[in-house]
């Protein structure tokens, strides 16, 4: 057991490997697993509950296998992009190319909501732009590599592209607004009096093993939080399939009703749930007929505005820049809504 | 004995850290104070940029995640 254990550690690079491999060949085998699985119990082909069934038995190990190798892939990439290291290359960035840059490294930059706070102040003392900060803040919790897996896994590519496409553009666009607006003068006034900090890289000497450990610690974070979330959305993604009739939603959340868009984003603000916990949601409605725009919508504001998150920024931001920060990251989702409803 | 300090907002990765300091330190038979600092403005004081944070001794040692149990060894011995 324990030379198994020893093993990343010792040959990194073999185990990556062979985990590659090991991790294709379980992917390939997953329908045919499923397949002989479902044809083993007592009940009738082409039905509905044999295609739940099927469905539930596919869908639950391939997002789970997908959610890991990207959760372990993503960790080791996190360690390369630190927020010590982010601050750096964002320092002194002008607006635009600044705002690009930081909605992209929302990307791979490990962030927890908690650390929200320390992080801004640590932006702002390094001489990182407001708007900039915000581009960052706004990327990195709402585009993230379990809201795309879960997507690209439910969904397919398409969704998960839109998805991301969006998300930066949100960001990006947002945080020039912020930016524009110059609002400067309504950070709290113990933050705007924090000395400033140069911003300087920490060293860096992590071997390959320190990054594959790295991998495994944030799959043991992630996918051990959010494994209930994933099972729960696939088995009412199970029961949806067949089971309810298409059109349930298509009133009420579809492309015709005009005012879904608003509603969604309205009622998606003060929730508070991680991509994980909306997925079942998402996938309830979109196979209910509800339009694409309007879920993403939804999705989205869910998952990048919320009541707790705007509560742990009321120590930092002042009324005014904080209800700016909501409206016009709000705006934006909202504009995404509706331009998605009207082309697809 | 050392001074140790755990930086951060009672989130879930902030007392898994309290935890296993609390751990290792029963382990070694020391004194089993750790002192958590929630206010914000405090934490900000000591330059970290991810939560939790472990200060010993007025130096930051670890920041963001929740630390290796090896790497918390270390720090007592």
């Amino acid at each position: 057991m324990n030379a198994v254990l020893a093993f990343p550690r010792l040959r990194p690079r073999a185990f990556i490997a062979s985990s590659v491999v090991v991790w294709f060949a379980a992917y390939l085998a997953l329908s045919p697993l499923a397949d002989a699985l479902v044809a083993m119990l007592p009940v009738a082909r082409e039905s509905r509950l044999f295609e739940a069934i099927r469905f539930f038995l596919y869908d639950t190990p391939k997002v789970l296998l997908l959610l890991t190798g990207v959760v372990m892939v993503m960790g080791m990439i996190n360690s390369y992009f630190t927020p010590e290291r982010t601050r750096v290359m964002l320092a002194g960035r002008t607006e635009g190319v600044g705002n690009v840059m930081a909605a992209l490294l929302g990307i791979v930059t490990p962030f927890c909501s908690c650390s929200a706070v320390p992080l801004f102040i640590g932006f702002v003392q390094a001489g990182v732009p407001l708007g900039i900060t915000f581009s960052f803040l706004i990327s990195a919790p709402m585009v993230n590599e379990v809201a795309l897996t879960l997507l690209f896994g439910l969904f397919g590519f398409k969704v998960a592209a839109l998805y991301l496409g969006l998300g930066l553009t949100i960001a990006i666009v947002s945080g020039w607004v912020i930016g524009r607006a110059r609002m400067e003068a309504h950070l709290e006034d113990w933050v705007r009096q924090m000395p400033k900090a140069r911003a300087t890289i920490g060293e860096d000497s992590l071997t390959l093993a320190d990054r594959l450990e790295a991998g495994f610690a944030s799959v043991r974070e992630i996918v051990g939080k959010v494994w209930p979330y994933v099972i729960v959305g696939i088995a009412v993604g199970a029961a949806i399939h067949g089971y309810v009739p298409e059109a349930f939603m298509a009133k009420l959340m579809g492309r015709d009703a005009w005012w879904s868009v608003p509603l969604s984003v309205l009622i998606g603000v003060p929730m508070y749930a991680n991509a994980a916990g909306i997925i079942p949601i998402v996938e309830a409605l979109l196979s209910k007929g509800a339009a694409l725009g309007t879920v993403l919508a939804f999705m989205m504001s869910v998952i990048a505005l919320s009541l707790p998150e705007m509560i742990i920024l009321r120590k930092v931001l002042k009324p005014r820049l904080i209800a700016t920060f909501v409206a016009v990251v709000a705006s934006g989702i909202l504009i995404v809504g509706y331009v998605f409803n009207a082309v697809l | 004995m050392s001074n140790v300090k755990v930086l951060g907002k009672g989130c879930h990765n902030c007392r898994a850290t309290v935890r296993l300091i609390q751990d290792v330190l029963q382990e070694k038979g020391m004194p089993l104070d750790v002192e958590k600092v929630e206010d914000m403005q405090d934490i900000a004081a000591y330059g970290i940029m991810s939560t939790p944070g472990v200060v010993i001794d007025g130096t930051v040692v670890h920041a963001g995640g929740i630390p290796a149990r090896a790497k918390v060894e270390s720090w007592f011995n």
